[in-house]
């Protein structure tokens, strides 16, 4: 089993849901890296989605977007990136899933990509522009090194193709929650559950719901049917406005046991 | 013909389909009933009719006679896509979509515009079908462009200037993805240019190759024997996807693409995955996209159909580059010596025959493809030479 699934796996049998912040590296600089990893895991978060910024980044919404903007302002590379996480490696004890697009891993080079990926402790890779056909570009050296490939599964799936992501995923199922791109949402469509169930039908690896969800109360009702959430815009925003009361908030509102 | 060198949405190795998982599944969509329409007899008689009734065709082989006694070699042939309806090749591809559009009981089609000329023509053919129409344009190219969105308007088209990122092409691209993903139950995405996910290259490569059908049979017509070489200009590449598309597989015929020195895909880029698709594109070492720039807006774009990185890393195509003093010399040159005004973009196409006919033999002849008006171009070719 990958270290991703057992962290999300040994929260569930506790009781609690799997919280997964997204957060984007070098957004206000690397230097922040370590400092808000290391604080984002004192909260107790399950894993931590460290967002790659890239020139077209087709899956994200406004948020990160310019989240990203920023942090390529500053320079902020893939490479970077890595040699950052690895300079602290040491101090990591959650699991973190990279999020990043095809095509800056295709210029690092994929088996190098894998294996300092490794060594920076990422184990788990979401690219959201790798459609499931094409895994194979990446899987052989993924799973060379351990590093769990993150599928997604979208509302505009059919049966049978949710029934192939599921089987494919590893780690988790990242679980679209609304049509479109990245970014925080007030309403959610009411066919959200049935979604879910028939999702879990397939596999036994946890489902997690992700994109536009940006309230306590979202990750409570998402609670309900699905192992975790992970929250990315409302994590970048508060990250920005260095307001770490509302990210606690949210982490809490995952734990069963310290909700009254 | 065109559809020789595809395979699951792949010309060789590029191409294909790198899209988040909700778009692939809509996607998908497209290109099964685009598979049923391409070769129906009904559908093909109703696209001829409008082909010819409603955008002009078929246009002109016209033998530029004073420039190929100006220049002393290979005879020039102008291709005149510039006289369609709308004023340029983007019509053929418009036609084509909307109908599929319409066989798939659509009522509202979105398109992405940078310049504004294939959100001309969507609208136009938006407003001839009575189909509801949006198109996305960058907010700072609503800006540059204000008489074209003025136009759009004028045809009944709704007009989002998309504030994000740059406010250029590629942030009209993604918000009309993003429409697409929200609505594609009544919405059909048309995309101008042969980039972006599988099903569309293909189906802009179809529906433009009626540039070359007609071209070929037109030489065959006038020559007796097939052209040396077919000329026209590559940005995303959809009015070169055309006029090679027929001539392909006649391995004499050179195909030969140009490209803005300042935007040189092929010639400068390297194999990468983006906006859906891999194919060659401007990239630093890190995989990020380099900046463009080009005279002419619609050349101005770091990728190109993977259809031309086929092309050209097979070797059945060539591509070069011109400059934008060349461009501007052949802007002027056709419009003295021939009274036709083409398009920047079509100026590259232009330029780089001006340089190759004195080459060639008296023996040899030229299709260069006149892929549009200059028109829309004349205030600001006029600010250039009078800076």
């Amino acid at each position: 089993m990958s270290q991703l699934k057992e962290a999300i796996l040994s929260t569930t049998s506790g009781g609690n849901k799997a919280f997964i912040p997204y957060i984007m590296a070098g957004d206000g600089g690397l230097e922040k890296l370590q400092p808000t990893i290391l604080k984002l895991q004192e909260l107790g978060v399950t894993a931590i989605e460290v967002g790659i910024p890239f020139t077209d980044p087709v899956a994200d919404g406004p948020t990160i977007e310019r989240a990203g903007e920023r942090a390529l302002a500053n320079g902020t590379t893939l490479r970077k990136v890595i040699e950052t996480l690895t300079s602290f490696a040491d101090k990591i004890q959650v699991p973190l899933v990279a999020m990043t697009y095809l095509n800056p891993i295709l210029a690092y080079g994929v088996e190098k990509f894998a294996e300092d990926a490794k060594l920076a402790g990422i184990r788990g890779v979401i690219i959201p522009d790798m459609p499931l056909e094409e895994r194979e570009i990446v899987h052989p050296a993924l799973k060379a090194n351990h590093i769990a490939l993150v599928q997604l599964v979208s509302l505009t799936s059919t049966s049978e193709r949710i029934e192939r992501l599921t089987k494919a995923s590893e780690g988790f199922i990242y679980a679209v929650t609304v049509n479109g791109i990245t970014g925080a949402r007030s309403s959610f469509a009411s066919e959200l559950e049935e979604h879910f169930k028939k999702i879990q039908e397939y596999t036994d690896t946890p489902v997690l719901a992700g994109f536009g969800i940006s309230t306590p109360e979202h990750v409570k009702s998402f609670s309900d049917f699905c192992s975790g959430v992970i929250v990315g815009s409302k994590i970048v925003d508060s990250l920005v406005a260095d307001d770490w009361a509302t990210i606690e908030e949210l982490v809490k509102a995952s734990k069963v046991t310290a909700v009254k | 013909m065109s559809q020789v060198a595809i395979k699951n949405g792949y010309y060789g190795e590029f191409g294909g389909s790198f899209v988040p998982e909700d778009l692939q599944q809509v996607l998908q969509y497209i290109g099964e009933q685009y598979e049923k329409y391409k070769n129906d007899p009904e559908f093909n008689e109703e696209l001829d009719y409008y082909l010819r009734e409603y955008a002009g065709r078929e246009n002109p082989l016209y033998l530029a006679e004073n420039l190929t006694k100006q220049l002393g070699g290979a005879k020039i042939y102008l291709k005149r896509e510039d006289l369609n309806h709308t004023g340029s090749h983007k019509i053929n591809n418009v036609l084509g979509q909307i109908l599929l559009a319409k066989r798939m009981g659509v009522k509202r089609v979105i398109a992405e515009t940078g310049a504004g000329q294939h959100g001309v023509a969507t609208a136009t053919a938006c407003a001839m079908f009575g189909m509801e129409c949006t198109i996305y344009m960058g907010a700072k190219d609503t800006k540059r462009q204000a008489l074209n969105v003025f136009r759009m308007e004028l045809l009944g088209a709704k007009v989002v200037a998309v504030d994000k990122g740059q406010g250029l092409l590629k942030e009209a691209v993604d918000e009309a993805f993003a429409d697409l993903v929200a609505n594609y139950k009544n919405t059909f995405y048309l995309i101008g240019s042969a980039v972006g996910p599988t099903p569309y290259p293909e189906m802009v490569e179809h529906f433009q190759s009626i540039i070359s059908k007609e071209s070929r049979a037109q030489h065959l017509e006038k020559e007796g024997k097939l052209p040396t070489a077919v000329v026209a200009a590559v940005g995303g590449g959809s009015n070169a996807a055309g006029a090679f598309a027929h001539y392909k597989e006649d391995k004499e015929v050179r195909l030969i693409g140009v490209e803005p020195a300042g935007a040189a895909t092929l010639s400068k880029g390297s194999p990468a995955v983006f906006h859906g698709f891999k194919s060659f594109v401007l990239q630093d070492e890190e995989g990020n996209l380099l900046e463009t720039s080009s005279i002419a807006a619609g050349l101005d774009y770091q990728g190109v159909g993977p259809l031309h990185a086929h092309l050209h890393s097979t070797g059945r195509g060539e591509y070069v580059t011109v400059t934008n003093e060349e461009v501007l010399e052949a802007f002027q040159t056709l419009s003295r010596v021939e009274g036709i005004i083409p398009a920047l973009e079509s100026s590259h196409a232009v330029a780089y025959a001006l340089k190759l006919a004195p080459t060639l033999s008296p023996e040899d002849s030229i299709i260069v493809n006149v892929s549009g008006r200059g028109d829309k171009d004349v205030e600001q070719v006029f600010e250039m030479l009078n800076k």
